[in-house]
């Protein structure tokens, strides 16, 4: 199965060791995996902040740039999303439009894919350790993926998934949100450091890259000792990790 | 006092609200109980998306024959011998109802609970004409007795206090003697009341929903004061929000089973109460005269817009009880009766972005709200819609944030240059990490990492890392 990687561009920049475990992991369960050097990012920072003249200028080069692909494929549910959400964008515009309508149809958040396109529930990887999992909100919300991280996590073999609770609130990231409204954002994520640290599990773990770099940055600004981790690395381990 | 509340800025609102812990522990444990009600009630119905998806369906076609539903309304609330008043103003509405007392020479009026004369500021405009106006719900009467602290919630109105707090404004304010048990203070309060309504010359009402097709309307309560209110004063007027409306009582039936479960997560409130019209000849309870007040005070500016579905609200509250925002910074901080997600949408509109343009910002788009919501307003597409109004169309960002949204904007849509600015982040970053962090951000990255630190970005990017490997194949 041919897979066009949609990286984004935090994926890119910041989570590179997330991306190249999504590569590997991608084919070792046999897909080959392709990525379109031309893209940049999905547009959020712009959409959300209600700049959308500069949106589906964003939207239209990244519909380009995936215009070939037979699979979309992110190691984000937000950015993910994004593509879900372009049609939106060119509501007085039919020819982009369809386009945008194609490109939704073909993109799936990685755990999505991997359990609704590949169907498989075990991806043969190990990891030791005691591991929480923070459910990102447009992925679960919005996109409408629940399940799927948990079905992998659980077997993943070594590994013993804690719940974390509250799970599904917003850690605070929100993009933009986190710099403009910084001191609420603040206080969403050190409440979400503090649900992390009551399960005492050893790793977080997350399937976007902007929670994690806004819960991870607090959990390092408290001293924490918990390590996180984007669910790629997890499910793409497959010797004994220390 | 009407609908905006407070004479500071958003951002010292905000501060007030981060830094009151007594607040926060208040409703951090409220949203906690009612989150755990809810959910369990709405799964108690079974398939609670159909539910949600009727609701939506009732509320969509009511409002897109408006007009005719209240036409029908007002024909059948004259032909039961209730008079009728449409009011496009909250000026309009509280100078009719301020002849109503002027006629009746009123001296006492007792309220049951009511957002909309709490948005039109009708308490104050009786006050002003000699009225002495007494709100009848615990949580309204606690707010008022302590010098009129405005609700920072449309259900639990004092959701900001906890019990000791409100034990001291009865001991202060009323002589109250008695511990802070729940029990002492309601059968305290009870006492008082009881008193006012005795007295109340005219009863004054919300309405949750009324019903076109037999000029009635519903109450949704659970303290019984409502009953009071619309039994024992001889004049009984009702303020609704023009939206407040559904066709038939099939509707109501949904509707209130919706309300009270998105609300408070009971299957049904202690009391639903449903009235028509004055008592009639025979009848042995009810006001001898009846007034409905229909209060349009923006509303009819809404339908027709983007907006439109944020009329289906029914006041359930359930958006608040989920907001993460709403749950660190309090009802108050909004500057509206109208708060959290509902009220970020719903306050711009009616109030105006001079006043409001900061709500629609406060949130973190997390989509909790729109989750719960009872009859499917998509609330955080709105709160985006609202972004973009404020953005585009009324051209109020500021230069610094237009230059850097126009700058991320020519550098996400071309690959070369998108490339090039970001082969140099790390090594622009690279003053700034400490021990593989940067904990004192420059620029924009100053107010993420006052919370918080910032990884920095990598030396090898992806695209760098899969270049390689590819020449290597």
């Amino acid at each position: 199965m041919k897979v066009s990687l949609f990286v984004t561009c935090l994926g890119d920049l910041f989570f590179v060791n997330a991306s190249k475990a999504t590569v590997e992991l991608l084919e070792h369960l046999g897909c080959e995996v392709e990525f379109p050097k031309a893209q940049t990012c999905c547009g959020q920072p712009t959409f959300n902040s209600g700049y959308h003249e500069q949106t589906r200028e964003v939207a239209k080069h990244m519909i380009e740039t995936f215009d070939h692909a037979e699979y979309v494929v992110s190691p984000s549910g937000s950015c993910a999303y994004m593509f879900h959400a372009y049609e939106d964008l060119f509501a007085e515009d039919d020819v982009w439009r369809e386009k945008a309508r194609k490109l939704k149809e073909k993109t799936y958040e990685l755990t999505q894919f991997i359990v609704e396109v590949l169907q498989l529930t075990d991806v043969g990887a190990t990891f030791e350790g005691t591991a929480t999992y923070h459910s990102s909100c447009h992925m679960t919300r919005l996109l409408g993926v629940k399940e799927a991280p948990f079905t992998l996590l659980n077997n993943v073999q070594g590994l013993n998934m804690i719940d974390l609770p509250n799970r599904s609130d917003c850690c605070g990231f929100g993009g933009t949100f986190a710099v403009k409204m910084s001191s609420i954002s603040g206080e969403m994520v050190e409440e979400k450091a503090e649900h992390i640290e009551s399960t005492e599990a050893q790793y977080l773990i997350g399937a976007d890259g902007g929670c994690l770099l806004n819960i991870g940055g607090r959990l390092h600004h408290n001293g924490s000792e918990v390590k996180v981790l984007h669910i790629a690395e997890v499910l793409n381990n497959r010797e004994v990790n220390k | 006092m009407g609908m905006h509340i407070g004479d500071k800025q958003f951002d010292k609102r905000r501060d007030e609200g981060l830094h009151d812990g007594f607040m926060r522990q208040a409703v951090r444990s409220a949203q906690t109980r009612l989150q755990t009600n809810r959910s369990k009630a709405a799964d108690a119905l079974g398939d609670w998306e159909s539910w949600r998806e009727l609701g939506e369906e009732i509320r969509t076609h009511t409002l897109e024959n408006i007009d005719y539903y209240l036409e029908q309304l007002s024909d059948e609330v004259a032909k039961r011998g209730g008079h009728v008043f449409f009011a496009q103003t909250k000026e309009e509405a509280n100078e009719y109802i301020q002849n109503i007392a002027k006629e009746k020479e009123a001296k006492y009026i007792a309220k049951s609970k009511s957002m909309v004369t709490e948005e039109i500021g009708l308490n104050d405009a009786l006050e002003q004409i000699g009225c002495d106006v007494v709100e009848t719900d615990l949580g309204e009467y606690i707010l008022q007795i302590d010098d009129h602290d405005p609700p920072s919630h449309i259900v639990a109105p004092a959701l900001h206090k906890n019990k000791a707090q409100i034990r001291d404004v009865f001991k202060e304010k009323l002589g109250y003697k008695h511990t802070e048990k729940p029990e002492e203070l309601t059968l305290f309060a009870r006492e008082k009341l009881r008193e006012k309504f005795l007295q109340a010359d005219i009863g004054i009402t919300g309405c949750n929903f009324a019903v076109a097709e037999s000029g009635s309307f519903a109450l949704v309560t659970n303290e019984g004061n409502a009953r009071m209110v619309t039994t024992l004063p001889k004049t009984q007027v009702t303020v609704m929000g023009m939206e407040r409306i559904v066709p038939t009582w099939e509707d109501l039936d949904i509707m209130v089973s919706l309300l009270t479960r998105a609300s408070v997560g009971q299957k049904l409130t202690s009391y639903v109460t449903g009235l028509t019209g004055p008592k009639l000849e025979g009848e042995a309870d009810g006001p001898e005269e009846f007034h409905l007040v229909i209060v349009d005070n923006g509303r009819s500016d809404i339908l027709g817009t983007e907006f439109q579905s944020i009329l289906h609200c029914i006041r359930c509250a359930a958006c608040i009880n989920v907001c993460p925002v709403y749950r660190h910074i309090g009802g108050h901080a909004y500057g509206s009766i109208y708060p959290g997600p509902v009220g970020a949408v719903l306050t711009p509109l009616l109030g105006g972005y001079d006043d409001y343009e900061e709500l629609p910002f406060a949130s973190s788009l997390c989509g909790a709200c729109t989750e719960v919501c009872p009859v499917k307003i998509p609330l955080h597409e709105h709160l985006i819609s609202h972004r973009r109004h404020i953005i585009e169309d009324d051209k109020r960002g500021t230069f610094s944030e237009n230059l850097m949204m126009k700058g991320f904007g020519t550098l996400a849509k071309s690959s070369g240059k998108f490339n090039t600015a970001t082969k140099f982040a790390s090594t622009g970053a690279k003053p700034f990490v400490k021990d593989g962090m940067i904990e004192k951000g420059p620029g924009p990255l100053k107010d993420w990492t006052v919370n918080r630190d910032m990884m920095p970005p990598q030396k090898q990017r992806f695209r760098d890392w899969y270049r390689k490997r590819e020449g290597e194949k």
